[in-house]
């Protein structure tokens, strides 16, 4: 919403029509503005390998270029994440000037890696391990410290393809999350890519509790151009889930998508409701792969690990999904997580549109988050 | 669960420190250490923190620490004593118009923060004051929000505007309000979209709202676990539209609650109201010490800071009797009565075991052990026995026992495992009277820090 909002102030002859390829160019382009940061950058980008620079920006014009979402939504994430971006890049390319690696350096990597949400016990841990690894390979400057450490996140964060290979095969995926997390709007995204490309998919509406949820869901169902069951307001989710898997499996769905109810991990019986939808969703449509993903607020703080272990404790987390991510967020609590439970990111949600859901890039996510242009 | 945590470091921080006359800088420099760290696992801005722990430093250094509190303690008491302050010292309430005329709410924030739920909500609360309610749906860019809007004010019996999602927010606002005085409404509130910080166009919208229509009070709803961004978002929301007051949703979570701080710091504004819930009647009042000692991750333990040092005194010859009485071996039930009784004043067992100086490390288990309902069978259990079964347990035989369970109507198993619970601490005290002698059992605290209650 927030992007094609502002699109429409530039672009106006585009803007009925929602043919959203042009206008997904129309943002990759200007994304590739160079914006302040870059100046404050080149101090540290000098310091890389310049041959390589030269590759991977080429690389990315081009790919922007010819295609396809994919860039153009990173480009997109990058533009959200602008704000956040600048102050962290600048921040660290302020760092970065001075070369000695000393405690007031590893310190205001502390304050920014906490201002990012990570969290202080993980930030911690990061910065052990970072100097560590700094007195191991004798690394004497900032710049190189700082790859490093983008190296290491990156690392731990990175996807590996068999982690979208539900996507291929038969699934039921069960969204679940807090309140107000996005749970709803992300299945919407969900629903439009798998139908993009020609699957066949079914929309479970089993938040029988929150007003109009199904109104809601059904609204983004018709978007997508996919069909919906969905249960009479105050109905048992597990009996929605339960007809939903038996219609998926008369009708040879490859994808079932079901929506839940917003609960807080707390809820000793919304959980235990959780806990048998989740055994549902298994039992009912055999064959299929069941996928539960956690529906994360990027704004969220230190408890998105309380909601992640909770969840992960009655479902059996496969994978998150941020949401929000075009704000000024930063997400870095998905970090934690990952250091402490192994559910990786999956997606990430970059706006109110429908095509604004992206598959979870380690490597984009990482850059963007610490450096200016060359996300 | 993190609640233990600040307890335990501090115990054993301070485990060589006690009972020293002032704070050094040494001993607060060593507890803010851990205050910070619970602060920001808390979720509080880092550079609030960053000026709140310089602020507390200035003051805690040089003060006299009180009888009966260790440093650690001490430090901890003059934090909370500043975060409360910082919070707001009073409970607040939004100010209605005077007479009939009519009160404008404006609810603003991010997506998935509350406001629809909590619009509602506050009608609710408005409507116990017998104030007519007006809810007028201005967020057309949600799917099914107008909706969502139109059942909750149902729910709740106020009234409902709304003019479908093609027309703008700003005149839906204008005739929202026109209707309100035409249908004899004393309070509208203006439910608005979802909207990112900085997304100029949809501030701008909330700013033309505010130009076009008087908005008596504009409400910021925060998701209480919101983690550093919470400064931005207030921050922005304060500069561009001006907020009276935040509303903290979903405090009913497990989350520490830190964006309450942070957003409190920039703004200066007020938090009115927390959700506690997702039933329409979950509003709660804001206060502000509950929600610094959920911040600190202490629960009560805080106000058993102080609440401990009168009851000790108190109770200081209660207690030294009862010490006494313990070491010989003569515990009966009437002691353990006046020592429940005791625990209840201050706040159950768990909170004081984690604040006995040397034992807070076994708090965290003990606290999970204990739980209010039982202690209240417990003392049912109790008092459904005769003064004599009281004063003397090997009185009790089965056909007593019956007796008591139907007295206090607990199953007879339950009474016989409580009895026995009962014997064997008993025996456990005679074992320690050797340990027990001396210094340590100057009173009843101290006294029970070497034994394990069976509550």
């Amino acid at each position: 919403m927030f992007w094609n909002r502002k699109k429409k102030q530039e672009v106006s002859p585009e803007e009925a029509s929602a043919e959203q390829i042009d206008e997904i160019r129309e943002e990759a382009e200007t994304a590739e503005v160079p914006c302040p940061v870059a100046e404050g950058q080149s101090a540290a980008t000098e310091m890389q390998d310049a041959a390589e620079q030269e590759k991977q920006a080429s690389n990315t014009a081009e790919e922007v270029a010819e295609e396809e979402p994919k860039q153009g939504f990173f480009a997109r994430l990058a533009g959200g994440m602008t704000k956040t971006r600048d102050k962290l890049a600048g921040n660290l390319s302020n760092l970065f000037k001075e070369n000695e690696i000393d405690e007031d350096f590893y310190e205001e990597l502390e304050e920014i890696l906490v201002m990012s949400d990570i969290g202080i016990r993980s930030t911690e841990e990061i910065l052990d391990r970072l100097k560590e690894n700094v007195k191991k390979e004798h690394i004497k400057e900032r710049a190189l410290c700082r790859e490093l450490l983008i190296g290491s996140i990156r690392e731990q964060m990175a996807t590996s393809e068999s982690d979208f290979s539900f996507e291929e095969d038969k699934s039921v995926i069960l969204v679940v999350g807090v309140n107000g997390a996005g749970k709803t709007t992300t299945i919407g995204k969900l629903a439009y890519q798998f139908k993009n490309r020609g699957k066949k998919v079914l929309i479970a509406a089993a938040d029988t509790f929150r007003a109009a949820a199904g109104d809601q869901l059904s609204a983004w169902a018709s978007r997508a151009g996919v069909e919906m069951i969905g249960g009479k307001d105050g109905a048992d989710p597990s009996s929605v889930i339960f007809d939903a898997a038996h219609r998926a499996q008369s009708r040879n769905i490859d994808i079932l998508l079901c929506d839940t109810a917003g609960r807080l991990q707390n809820k000793k019986n919304l959980m235990a409701e959780l806990h048998k939808m989740g055994t549902i969703a298994q039992k009912e449509y055999p064959g299929a792969h069941v996928e539960i993903l956690l529906v994360l607020d990027a704004t969220t703080g230190q408890n998105a690990l309380s909601q992640a272990r909770e969840f992960n404790e009655v479902t059996e987390l496969t994978g998150i999904i941020l949401t929000k991510m075009d704000g000024t967020a930063k997400g870095g609590i998905a970090i934690a997580i990952q250091s402490e439970l192994g559910v990786p990111v999956k997606y990430i949600g970059v706006g109110e549109k429908i095509y604004d859901l992206q598959r979870f890039d380690a490597d984009s996510f990482v850059r963007a988050m610490f450096e200016g242009e060359e996300a | 669960m993190a609640f233990e945590s600040l307890t335990d470091k501090l115990q054993n921080v301070f485990k060589s420190l006690r009972s020293k006359g002032r704070l050094t800088e040494e001993d607060v420099k060593v507890a803010l250490k851990e205050v910070k760290m619970a602060l920001l696992e808390a979720d509080v801005s880092f550079k609030v923190v960053k000026q709140f722990i310089g602020a507390v430093q200035e003051r805690a250094v040089g003060e006299e620490v009180l009888n009966g509190l260790n440093p650690g303690q001490m430090v901890i008491k003059i934090v909370n004593e500043e975060l409360v302050n910082l919070m707001g010292s009073e409970v607040t309430e939004i100010t209605f118009q005077p007479g009939k005329s009519i009160t404008v709410l404006m609810m603003c924030g991010l997506q998935g923060a509350g406001k629809t739920t909590h619009a509602a909500k506050l009608a609710a609360r408005f409507a116990k004051k017998s104030r007519k309610t007006l809810l007028v749906a201005c967020d057309i860019y949600r799917p099914a929000a107008i909706e969502q809007l139109r059942i909750n004010a149902e729910k709740v019996g106020a009234d409902f505007f709304s003019m479908g999602d093609k027309i703008g927010p700003v005149d839906i606002a204008k005739a929202g309000i026109e209707y309100a005085e035409k249908n004899g409404d004393t309070v509208v509130i203006i439910d608005t979209a979802g909207r990112l910080h900085i997304d100029e166009d949809m501030m701008a919208e909330l700013q033309e709202i505010k130009q076009s229509v008087t908005v008596h009070q504009t409400l910021l709803v925060v998701d209480a676990m919101t983690g550093q961004d919470a400064v931005n978002v207030a921050q922005e929301f304060n500069e561009k539209i001006g907020l009276d007051g935040v509303i903290l949703s979903k405090m009913d979570g497990d989350s520490r609650g830190g964006a309450a701080l942070s957003v409190k710091a920039v703004t200066g504004k007020p938090i009115l109201y927390v959700g506690m819930g997702e039933k329409m009647e979950d509003l709660d009042q804001f206060y502000p010490d509950r929600m610094a000692s959920r911040i600190l991750g202490m629960g009560d333990v805080l106000s058993l800071i102080e609440k401990a040092q009168e009851t000790i005194d108190i109770d200081e010859e209660t207690g030294k009797d009862m010490a006494s009485r313990m070491r010989k071996g003569k515990f009966d039930f009437n002691d353990y009565l006046e020592s429940m009784k005791q625990m209840k004043k201050m706040g159950g067992l768990g909170s004081i075991l984690g604040m006995l100086p040397g034992l807070g490390i076994k708090g965290g288990d003990i606290s999970s052990m204990v739980d209010d309902k039982q202690l209240a069978q417990t003392e049912a259990i109790i008092l459904s026995m005769t003064p004599d079964e009281r004063k003397n347990p090997k009185l009790l035989n089965p056909q007593r026992k019956h007796r008591i369970a139907r007295g206090c109507g607990l199953d007879i198993a339950q009474v016989n495992r409580f009895i026995k619970q009962f014997e064997q601490s008993q025996k456990a005290m005679k074992q320690m009277q050797g340990m027990m002698g001396g210094k340590r059992g100057r009173n009843l605290f101290n006294g029970m820090g070497g034994m394990k209650f069976p509550f």
